[in-house]
């Protein structure tokens, strides 16, 4: 390998815990436990799951006038998010492709933001560059793990740390202190349901993570089991079901962008590939991510090609992800259409192994959220 | 029982060969989720692909060990893949060879073999 594996302070935790380790983003993280990755799923499904997800990048933006400053850079009312609220958001480019996905909290005197682990470099440079000249500080946090507790238990688990996390709704943020440390809650997660990500300090990341691991409703959960979490929830992996060629009205995320930065909104436009965007939100697109439902028992993995008839024709689109829906107990997909072919009910054809198997095109996501509005 | 490299077991029943994957592979594919089975009465030669197995990470081939006739396969676990981690050198072999030389089968491990060959 040519270059060194990067470890999250919780890396002793998970061979601990008997994790199967993988290299992913750059990093050596636990794709499963010895539970396995569908009574993983299942489990944080029915109960509380634990997620080191330390790999992600927590930036924090500082200045004056750091919402506006902000909004150069997102297609995203970030004015308008009010203190102790966090947003999705979207890094776009001149050619309205998609730089990275991210969240992006107010907390007060800061915008605190949470980007993807194998975009954390590419985003880091993007915000210097674009923030900097306006007066802006980009600070990257190497000192801060970052966990993940999902799952219809986790509001239980974590009040019996601090009651206060109990009162939040679905995308607060808080300052709670958790282990003995100023930690950083959101009420959200990339899972579907009600949950919790937590900013926790390195140093006190191990004790917080096994205080939580304590209780009998919570397992860890490994990067097998999140995959197929989200899928199921019918969110993005970015290089996936979204990327720098795809613009995010054709990642059907056209509902990140507030009407306020649309055309006739008060602040329209001003972020990079405004006019593709823009455009494309008012004239569409020729291509969509959908949701998509196998008929058979055979999964359709990224790559799949997809075509309109069972055989013949040229293709007219490609699985983005897809594999095993733990919760629907069948195979589910997510991939790009023409749009034509992107509403919902209409079949389409995969191409696993030489032969059409035929597939639906289904409204996300595969299993209704449940988040604490 | 004779094990090959591939992690298949195995067993001999007259000139009837019972083949399925080892605990250690099924430990390793994960979760079972998709298994296809060849055709009855398919002609096989060794390393064909004859199964597709599909665990929640990834799909996987299994090749057929030796040249033989598909006389049986087990529906059971396209009903219920999950059986292949359940049970994977008893209930959820996968298919029947007819094999006309048996002799292939000589150079294949035994057990105390294979597990020296997985430790490895």
């Amino acid at each position: 390998m040519a270059d060194e594996l990067k470890s999250t302070v919780l890396h002793g935790l998970h061979g601990a815990l008997g994790a199967k380790m993988v290299p992913f983003a750059g990093y050596d993280m636990p794709v499963q436990y010895p539970m396995g990755v569908m009574k993983e799923h299942l489990h944080c499904r029915a109960h509380a799951g634990l997620f080191d997800v330390s790999h992600m990048g927590q930036v924090i933006l500082r200045g004056a006038g750091v919402a506006e400053a902000l909004e150069t850079l997102v297609p995203v009312d970030v004015i308008g998010l009010e203190e102790g609220r966090q947003r999705y958001g979207l890094l776009t480019n001149a050619t309205g492709g998609i730089e990275d996905d991210l969240m992006i909290a107010n907390r007060g005197d800061h915008l605190f933001l949470v980007v993807n682990a194998a975009r954390k470099d590419a985003d880091i440079a993007l915000l210097r560059a674009g923030l900097e000249p306006k007066g802006i500080t980009v600070k990257q946090l190497e000192n801060r793990a970052l966990i993940a507790l999902q799952g219809p238990e986790a509001e239980a688990v974590l009040a019996e740390h601090h009651p206060s996390v109990a009162e939040m709704r679905f995308m607060d943020v808080a300052t709670v202190p958790l282990a003995g440390a100023e930690c950083w809650v959101s009420r959200s997660g990339y899972t579907g349901m009600d949950g919790f990500e937590i900013s926790v300090p390195a140093q006190a990341a191990e004790t917080l993570a096994r205080s939580l691991l304590a209780h009998d409703a919570v397992a860890p959960i490994g990067l097998g089991a999140r995959d197929s979490l989200r899928l199921e929830a019918g969110l993005c992996l970015y290089g996936q079901d979204m990327d720098d060629g795809l613009n995010p009205v054709e990642a059907s995320l056209s509902w990140a962008i507030q009407k306020v930065r649309r055309r006739g909104g008060a602040r329209a436009g001003g972020f990079p590939g405004a006019e593709p965007i823009l455009e494309a939100l008012a004239h569409g697109v020729d291509r969509r991510r959908v949701g998509l439902r196998p008929e058979g028992r055979a999964p359709m993995r990224q790559g799949v090609p997809l075509f309109a008839q069972a055989e013949g024709g040229t293709q007219i689109g490609v699985v983005t992800s897809g594999g095993f829906g733990p919760s629907v107990g069948a195979p589910v997909a997510m991939g790009l259409v023409a749009d034509d072919l992107a509403e919902p009910g209409t079949r389409v054809f995969g191409d696993v192994r030489g032969k059409r198997l035929p597939v639906d095109v289904v409204a996300l996501p595969f299993v209704a959220p449940s988040f604490k509005r | 029982m004779k094990f090959t490299e591939e992690h298949e077991w195995l067993m001999v029943d007259g000139d009837v060969v019972v083949v399925g994957i080892t605990a250690h592979a099924a430990e390793q594919l994960g979760d079972v989720v998709f298994v296809e089975l060849p055709e009855v009465g398919t002609e096989v030669v060794a390393d064909d692909e004859v199964v597709v197995i599909e665990s929640v990470k990834a799909a996987s081939d299994i090749l057929a060990p030796v040249d033989g006739e598909i006389v049986e396969v087990n529906e059971a676990i396209v009903e219920e893949p999950g059986k292949v981690n359940e049970d994977p050198e008893g209930a959820a072999w996968f298919f029947k060879l007819r094999v006309e030389d048996l002799s292939a089968l000589d150079d294949m491990m035994d057990e105390a073999a294979y597990k020296a060959f997985i430790a490895d």
